[in-house]
């Protein structure tokens, strides 16, 4: 199981993603050839290739400890590929940039800092240019109503001018991908941007992502640890498990026979009400259920 | 003489304000550099950080009080060094906050000796812990106007990426911002500012001019423009106003500034809570006319 011979030739055999065609020759929103990251002796993943093209929405599986929020940090450039290489829309990794977006996992921020939901996004917009934020006459108008318009596509008009220190869990959220998208990024990179939401607030946010990036074109690689509110929506899956990998549409990867060879143990996967359900016999995946609440309500087959 | 006559005394109050107007002036500035600096202090939480910085601050002005060295210098030493070890060793909050503690009593024990060792007048060392009101001659001004506008051209040059690094680093390094490099150019600015604050308000009470004017500022008000003006008003008000409120009196500077300071944001603490309490957080400030409690509400 070194080889992740079951991944299939990525976006080649997709039909277009939604969203406004990108011309043909456009690089992808993010390429990854032959990655492979690892700590010491430990390998995360080898052998990664994974090409994300504009518009599409690729969700990235797996246990605790398997590398997603490390897959991040190395197209964010905060850590290097051990081996292989990475473009964002045809430019090498590197250390950040205006063509990424991130809506990180830790979405709050600290109750001191006294800041308006619509100063936040606009540090989306031009927080990382250096000089004082004053503009004025159209520049001031037009930053405006920029805001304005992020600020109603997140459904947020209406707490805009609330300081952050106020705002629930799910109101930051849409707070957050408006200024993830403020500067109009190629790549929206989403690490557990639910887990702190209700379902219904889950269910709100997924589809918030999905109509962006069917709007602007933007590529979207969203980690997560319960597929079920993103299933609509997922063109690709990255299973990541056991210092391995599957890769592929969502009913290919997320099957019994190809989540039982990843982890070399046998694992359920259960399909009710439209949900999805991870199941396994064995500690190995025992932390790793796409709804743990659902699995455990199914029974003794959990552990 | 009755104890009032001592806080306040207004006699020949023209020719003492005409003697003084390089300490107002000083004030001033201070308030200036102050509250905006000050605004990051707060976003940052390096609170305890400003009060570590002054301590060595101290020691280093007393070492150059002691060896007959321009006291400026010597306290813009210390505090760069403080500085810079919490800023090379207190990368993280919690490590931050355990270096400080350490670093404070050292610094201060360090004051204490070189002043004991002093010859010269006493009011000059007490004056490094708790601020005074004379002694602000010209080439002392220079060099307070000269960092002033060293510190006032670097914040101009970093604001919004050091806004961004406060509030949020993560997104912020996503976005190209240099977070890592921001953070000793802050504390360098930081050490700046310290050192010239000690000049007026002492040691002890550099946290009045730092803290409490864009705490205060924050209570009232969440607007990325009236945050740092108000603190910059807040801070200018208690330094000038402290300065002319001592001028006469047998008292040290730093107990009307304080005080000032201190009416400041309780008031902004006040008018705070009812704001909150009126529902602030789901309207448009200022446009929110007086509805019933909880209609603010989703």
């Amino acid at each position: 199981m070194t080889e992740p011979a079951t991944a299939p030739a990525p976006a080649a055999v997709r039909p277009a993603p939604a969203g406004p065609a990108a011309p043909a020759n456009d690089p992808p929103a993010l390429q990854l050839r032959d990655a492979g990251l690892g700590f010491g002796r430990r390998t995360l993943w080898t052998h990664l290739d994974l090409s994300i093209a504009r518009g599409e929405f690729v969700a990235v599986l797996g246990s605790n400890g398997s590398g997603k929020t490390s897959l991040l940090r190395t197209i964010l450039g905060e850590v290097a590929l051990t081996s292989g290489s990475g473009a964002i829309s045809g430019r090498p990794l590197g250390r950040g940039s205006t063509d990424v977006g991130y809506v990180p996992q830790k979405i709050a921020i600290d109750a001191a800092t006294m800041i308006k939901a619509r100063d936040v996004v606009r540090m989306g917009l031009d927080g990382h240019r250096w000089g004082l934020p004053v503009a004025v006459g159209a520049r001031r108008r037009r930053i405006r109503s920029r805001i304005d318009e992020l600020l109603e596509s997140v459904g947020a008009g209406e707490f805009g001018d609330a300081p952050v220190s106020m705002l629930s869990g799910g109101e930051l959220q849409r707070i957050r991908v408006a200024e993830a998208l403020a500067s109009d990024p190629v790549l929206l990179l989403c690490d557990e941007p639910l887990a702190a939401l209700d379902l219904r607030h889950q269910q709100d946010i997924a589809a918030l992502i999905d109509a962006q990036r069917r709007l602007r074109g933007t590529a979207v690689l969203f980690v997560t640890h319960d597929i079920n509110p993103v299933l609509p929506y997922v063109d690709q899956v990255l299973y990541l498990a056991g210092g391995s990998f599957r890769l592929g549409r969502p009913d290919e990867v997320l099957t019994s026979a190809g989540l039982s060879e990843l982890y070399g143990a046998p694992v359920d996967v259960l399909r009710a009400q439209g949900r999805i359900i991870v199941v396994s016999s064995t500690e190995a995946v025992g932390h790793q259920s796409h709804d743990d609440h659902a699995a455990t309500e199914l029974g003794g087959e959990w552990r | 003489m009755s104890i009032w006559d001592k806080i306040f005394n207004f006699d020949d109050y023209g020719e003492l304000l005409a003697l003084l107007h390089n300490s107002i002036l000083a004030g001033a500035i201070l308030g200036l550099v102050g509250g905006l600096i000050g605004v990051f202090v707060m976003m940052r939480d390096l609170t305890f950080a400003v009060h570590g910085i002054s301590e060595l601050s101290f020691a280093g002005a007393s070492f150059a009080l002691l060896v007959g060295m321009n006291v400026v210098v010597g306290s813009i030493m210390g505090s760069l060094l403080a500085a810079v070890v919490i800023g090379v060793l207190g990368v993280k909050a919690r490590e931050r906050s355990s270096i400080i503690g350490v670093l404070m009593p050292f610094g201060l024990g360090l004051g204490v000796l070189f002043l004991s060792l002093y010859p010269g007048r006493s009011a000059n060392k007490f004056g490094l812990l708790t601020g005074q009101i004379v002694a602000v001659d010209d080439p002392q001004l220079y060099w307070l106007g000269g960092i002033s506008l060293l510190v006032l051209a670097a914040l101009a040059v970093v604001w919004r990426p050091l806004m961004f690094a406060s509030v949020d680093p993560d997104i912020a390094a996503a976005r190209g911002v240099p977070v890592r490099a921001l953070s000793p150019v802050f504390m360098l600015m930081l050490g700046l500012t310290v050192a010239m604050a000690i000049q007026v308000v002492g040691a002890l009470l550099v946290l009045s001019l730092l803290v409490t004017p864009a705490a205060a500022a924050m209570r009232v008000t969440a607007s990325a423009v009236w945050v740092p003006v108000l603190s910059v008003v807040f801070a200018m008000v208690s330094t000038v106003g402290g300065i002319l409120l001592a001028l006469g009196g047998s008292i040290p500077i730093s107990p009307y500034i304080t005080t000032i300071s201190f009416a400041i944001w309780v008031v902004c603490r006040l008018l705070g809570s009812a704001r909150t309490r009126r529902g602030w957080s789901r309207r448009s400030v200022g446009a929110a006319p007086a509805a019933p409690v909880g209609a603010g509400r989703v």
